[in-house]
């Protein structure tokens, strides 16, 4: 009744408008005792008087209603609102012009208190109201209102303001919400099928959490034959799709069978009837196994004292003897086969959908990769200095960060001025250590690994000395917050697609600076042949020490990516260097390409681990380890293999 | 007539003696033994060291002699533990649940008290059931077993694999490294059956041995590890003075030469890997019983570097460099760290010990490979020439 009522009147509303005639003061005067005395069954008239008056303040008034601030003149039973500054003396307002027209003392006043039926036919009243209020926000917050809490008397209200909504993204979602209402209120289910398959590969939230309540299942068992008027989702073979203790306790909880007797209910049987040291005859003593437990229970079962045993052959009877069903709430069999098939297909495109996101997700912990062992690539890769400390330069770029964004507050700026003072210190440190330690040890390997690993140690514990084992924070400027969001499946963070950049910027510069600069020809030609390229007038030591220090220069900018989104510590390049180092060797050394193949290979492959198994980010590093492990059987020297005599040296 | 072993390698005896000759002066001083002067937790701690010692002549072998730069043996030393430590802390929770169990009033059946254990291991880690590792875990002679088993089947596989694709040089020590990581990540896991990052505890309470005090243990074990010790060190003394390690040093010289000569590297490699790996788990398995405690950090690539440091500072390709350099190393790690080391002020600034010994740690390091490669063991050898 209520529902025609507000269709009708959303409809005449325009007109309404300018017809009023009376004003609201008449119109509870002439329901009075209605409104006093407000029942979920009454108030239905009252507002439909209300709304067919069409006029402006019934909104305002219907909110205050509800939320019980309106109040009655008991002398001449007029409703007013009121304001009070002692809580003795009220002063009247008007609800209508909403001007003060009196004072009253409180106890010639009557605060009317709708109980919490009428509040909520009164709120479901509101929300056309809210639909059809000419302020958007308004409007908005009330297609918020239903998304968050839908009931199916909000159906008609929604459809009768879908016309005359002007905004476009506005009506855009009232129609959205209007057919997921419809697919879970409508009393049509012709109607409600045509709306589920208008869901067909969906991708929103909002159309999976409407479906599936249509699909929810609950289990029944029935003795004899099954009732056809049951929407059957499907039979249940106990100990194949439900557990035979599932399937009894189901029987057990509907009356239909015995409690089955559990180990613990024998025992405290058992224990509770101790008498003298015996339990109906048998000496406690012998009790230590569930078998002479059991047959000491039987005994106390034939003495009357406990209720018999259900034996295995028991349940199998009850459980033979029942059907057990899982069942739609849902009755219409129809509505339930368009759901299952509308939730496949969506099913298949959030699958396809989720597989892109790994993708970007892949990507990304793979330019992250990219970015910790690229560095690694010019020392290692290419000169074959195994240096251990090249983690703690990651670190020292992170701090740098840190300590820069201490004194500039601008995080923009800080991170701009970041980046090469990041790569300034790192740079001085690498070519420090060259000059001080790696130089004496070439052609040294493991001396080099073990030397740097002991500066490795060292910087960490400076690190800790001086900036202490909590985690320091390196923060992002603002416009890298938040994500780029494609669909409801499918998002990347910015910070993500920021570091993705700057791994493709470096990949672009290593390479010119390799290939196409007369310092990576040198480089290149010492690495080959340092006595050579020495005698072609190349310094070997100058290369070697600017090598070495861009190689570390870069570990120091990668640092300052990797700090933006990972929390720094002392420990930071520690736990990449492992990684790094795989990264490496997995796509070949000596390689720009193999490092970013290797790279690319190990962040997918984590990431798809991960996906398998989400719930052990450790497991999925522990498998991926392993996976390297063999991969390195069978290649050796990597993804990219260099060729010649070079490569054995 | 050809020598015998031991006259050709007198420092094994002299090794020997000296060796007897401290556990006996220990013994005599110690807590337990009514000396009064060396403490039950210093005991502990020498007997602790001698472990580190044998892992250390491990190392010593798989890197000084044979050229391999494993960063993966203190993983197999934590093994060891773990395998010993699933036994202790097994078979002493047996004894407190049977305690526990014998007042109800009902005796318990098996299941209960497999129960009751599962519950008490396991209830840290949000479990109660047995996971299959577990199956032997009431049997000391299994778990022995698995002690040389476990690790040593793990060295094996990893060798096979690596030597026979020809990983060497540093790829071998990355490649050994990431083992560790994996085993170590593994282990840190709750659902890896070792009770995650809790690892396992208790360890110092012998099942059995309960009226022993630990101070009496302790000298048990010291002399456990003094023995397990002599023994190592005779076995690789052994191993590298004859034909078998005169091969083995030739593959650290020159690998392609040996193969060229018509030896099997692959199998030399494999032999030394698996057999350091075995003395590697023995040294765990006679540490933590000493230690009390287990936890996945103790396998952390990082401790497997430090062994290698160990043998680095005490002089690689010499028995006694290892032993030496474990020992010196270890013990001033806990003098310094242990907060007993002086601090010294700077006026400006007081130099704390605890915070900036792996400071000093770590560029003595450096100094070492730079200055005297050889490390102390290289120092003493000059001694005696002179």
């Amino acid at each position: 009744m209520l529902r025609a009522l507000i269709l009708f009147a959303t409809i005449l509303w325009p007109i309404g408008l300018s017809a009023q005639t009376t004003d609201l003061q008449t119109l509870l005067k002439e329901n009075r005792s209605a409104v006093e005395k407000a029942s979920r069954k009454t108030v239905d008239v009252v507002l439909a008087a209300m709304i067919d008056a069409g006029l402006p303040e019934v909104p305002v008034f219907l909110e205050k209603w509800r939320d019980k601030d309106v109040w009655q003149r008991k002398e001449d039973g007029l409703f007013f609102f009121t304001k009070t500054e002692d809580k003795k003396t009220y002063q009247l307002i008007d609800v209508s012009t909403g001007n003060v027209v009196g004072e009253a003392d409180k106890k010639a006043l009557k605060n009317l208190k709708p109980n919490s039926g009428v509040r909520g036919v009164i709120a479901t009243a509101l929300v056309q109201f809210q639909l059809m209020d000419p302020s958007l926000s308004r409007r908005m917050e009330g297609i918020r209102s239903i998304e968050r809490d839908p009931e199916a008397a909000h159906l008609e209200p929604l459809r009768g303001s879908i016309d005359g909504e002007d905004n476009p993204d506005l009506k855009a979602r009232k129609v959205r919400l209007e057919r997921l209402l419809t697919l879970r209120f409508d009393e049509d289910d012709a109607a409600r099928i045509t709306a589920i398959e208008g869901f067909k590969g969906d991708l929103g939230i909002d159309a999976r959490a409407a479906l599936n309540p249509i699909l929810a299942t609950k289990t029944i068992a029935i003795a004899g034959e099954v009732n056809t008027a049951l929407n059957v989702a499907e039979t249940l073979v106990p100990g194949k799709d439900i557990s035979i203790d599932a399937a009894y306790e189901l029987l057990v909880s509907t009356d239909l069978a015995p409690s089955a007797v559990t180990k613990a209910d024998i025992k405290m049987a058992l224990t509770a009837n101790i008498v003298d040291g015996q339990i109906a005859g048998v000496n406690v003593g012998t009790l230590g196994s569930d078998a002479a437990r059991e047959e000491a229970y039987i005994k106390l079962a034939a003495m009357g004292i406990v209720s018999p045993l259900v034996s295995k052959v028991d349940i199998d009877a009850a459980l033979s003897s029942h059907t057990f069903l899982s069942v739609f709430s849902e009755p219409s069999k129809t509505v339930t086969n368009a759901a299952i098939e509308t939730l496949g297909s969506i099913n298949t495109a959030v699958g396809i959908n989720q597989t892109a996101d790994l993708f970007l997700d892949g990507l990304s912990l793979a330019s992250i990769y990219f970015l910790a062992a690229i560095g690694l690539a010019i020392t290692f890769g290419v000169m074959g200095v195994i240096n251990m400390a090249h983690g703690e330069f990651i670190m020292m770029g992170a701090y740098t960060g840190y300590v820069v964004q201490l004194f500039v507050p601008d995080y923009t700026l800080s991170i701009i001025l970041a980046l090469p003072l990041a790569f300034g210190v790192t740079f001085a440190a690498g070519v420090a250590m060259e000059r001080l330690v790696i130089r004496y040890l070439y052609h040294r390997p493991l001396e080099t690994l073990l030397a740097t690993f002991g500066i490795s140690i060292a910087l960490q514990q400076i690190a800790k000395n001086i900036f202490g084992t909590q985690a320091r924070p390196l923060t992002s400027p603002g416009w890298l917050d938040g994500a780029l969001v494609i669909n409801d499946v499918v998002s990347i963070s910015y910070i993500r697609i920021a570091i993705f950049i700057l791994a493709l910027i470096f990949l672009a510069v290593l390479l010119y600076i390799l290939n196409k600069t007369r310092l990576g020809l040198e480089v290149r030609a010492v690495t080959q042949n340092p006595r050579m390229a020495a005698s072609m007038g190349i310094n070997p030591d100058k290369i070697n020490m600017l090598t070495f220090g861009l190689g570390s220069g870069i570990a120091g900018i990668a640092g300052v990516a990797i700090g933006l989104y990972a929390k720094v510590t002392s420990e930071l390049g520690a736990d990449y260097i492992v990684q790094s180092f795989m990264t490496v060797v997995v796509g070949g050394v000596g390689n720009i390409w193999g490092t970013l193949l290797g790279a690319s290979m190990i962040g997918f492959l984590q990431k798809g681990i991960e996906f398998l198994n989400p719930s052990n980010t450790l497991a999925a590093q522990t498998y991926m380890i392993l996976f390297i492990i063999l991969f390195i059987q069978f290649r050796p020297k990597g993804i990219i293999a260099l060729k010649g005599r070079a490569t054995e040296a | 007539m050809e020598r015998s072993f031991f006259a050709r390698s007198p420092s094994v005896l002299i090794f020997i003696s000296m060796l007897a000759l401290f556990t006996l002066l220990v013994t005599v001083l110690s807590e337990g033994m009514g000396g009064e002067v060396i403490s039950t937790s210093m005991v502990k701690t020498l007997g602790k060291t001698l472990c580190l010692c044998l892992v250390a002549i491990a190392m010593d072998l798989v890197w000084g002699y044979c050229g391999i730069l494993s960063l993966g043996h203190f993983a197999f030393f934590g093994l060891g533990g773990y395998m010993i430590g699933m036994w202790l802390m097994y078979a002493r929770t047996e004894i407190i649940v049977a305690a526990s169990l014998a007042n109800t009033e009902l005796p318990p059946t098996p299941q209960e008290i497999k129960d009751a254990i599962g519950t008490q291991i396991f209830g840290v880690v949000g479990g109660s059931d047995f996971p299959m590792i577990w199956a032997f875990a009431d049997s000391l002679a299994l778990q022995l077993l698995f002690v040389v088993a476990v690790p040593g089947l793990l060295a094996l596989i990893f060798g096979w694999l690596a030597f026979r694709s020809r990983v060497t040089g540093v790829y071998l020590s990355i490649l050994t490294q990431a083992m560790t990581l994996a085993l170590a990540l593994h282990l840190f896991q709750n659902d890896s059956g070792l009770r995650g990052n809790n690892g396992l505890s208790g360890l110092q309470n012998i099942p059995g041995a309960q009226d022993i005090p630990q101070s009496v243990l302790s000298v048990w074990f010291l002399w456990a590890s003094a023995f397990a010790l002599g023994l190592g060190y005779i076995l690789s003394a052994w191993v590298v003075s004859g034909k078998f390690g005169s091969v083995v040093r030739g593959i650290r010289d020159d690998e392609a030469r040996v193969r060229f000569l018509g030896y099997h590297v692959e199998s030399y490699k494999l032999v030394v890997f698996t057999l350091t790996a075995v003395i590697a788990a023995i040294a765990g398995a006679l540490y933590y019983p000493q230690a009390g405690i287990i936890n996945p950090a103790e396998i952390a690539p990082i401790a497997s570097i430090y062994l290698a440091v160990w043998v680095a500072i005490g002089g690689r390709g010499r028995i006694y460099g290892a032993v030496i350099g474990a020992a010196f190393v270890s013990l001033l790690s806990t003098w310094f760290t242990g907060g007993q080391a002086p601090n010294i002020d700077l006026g400006f600034y007081e130099v704390r010990w605890t915070d900036w010994w792996l400071v000093l740690l770590g560029l003595s390091f450096v100094v070492v490979t730079l200055l005297a490669p050889k490390g102390i063991g290289g120092m003493f050898d000059r001694l005696v020439r002179k």
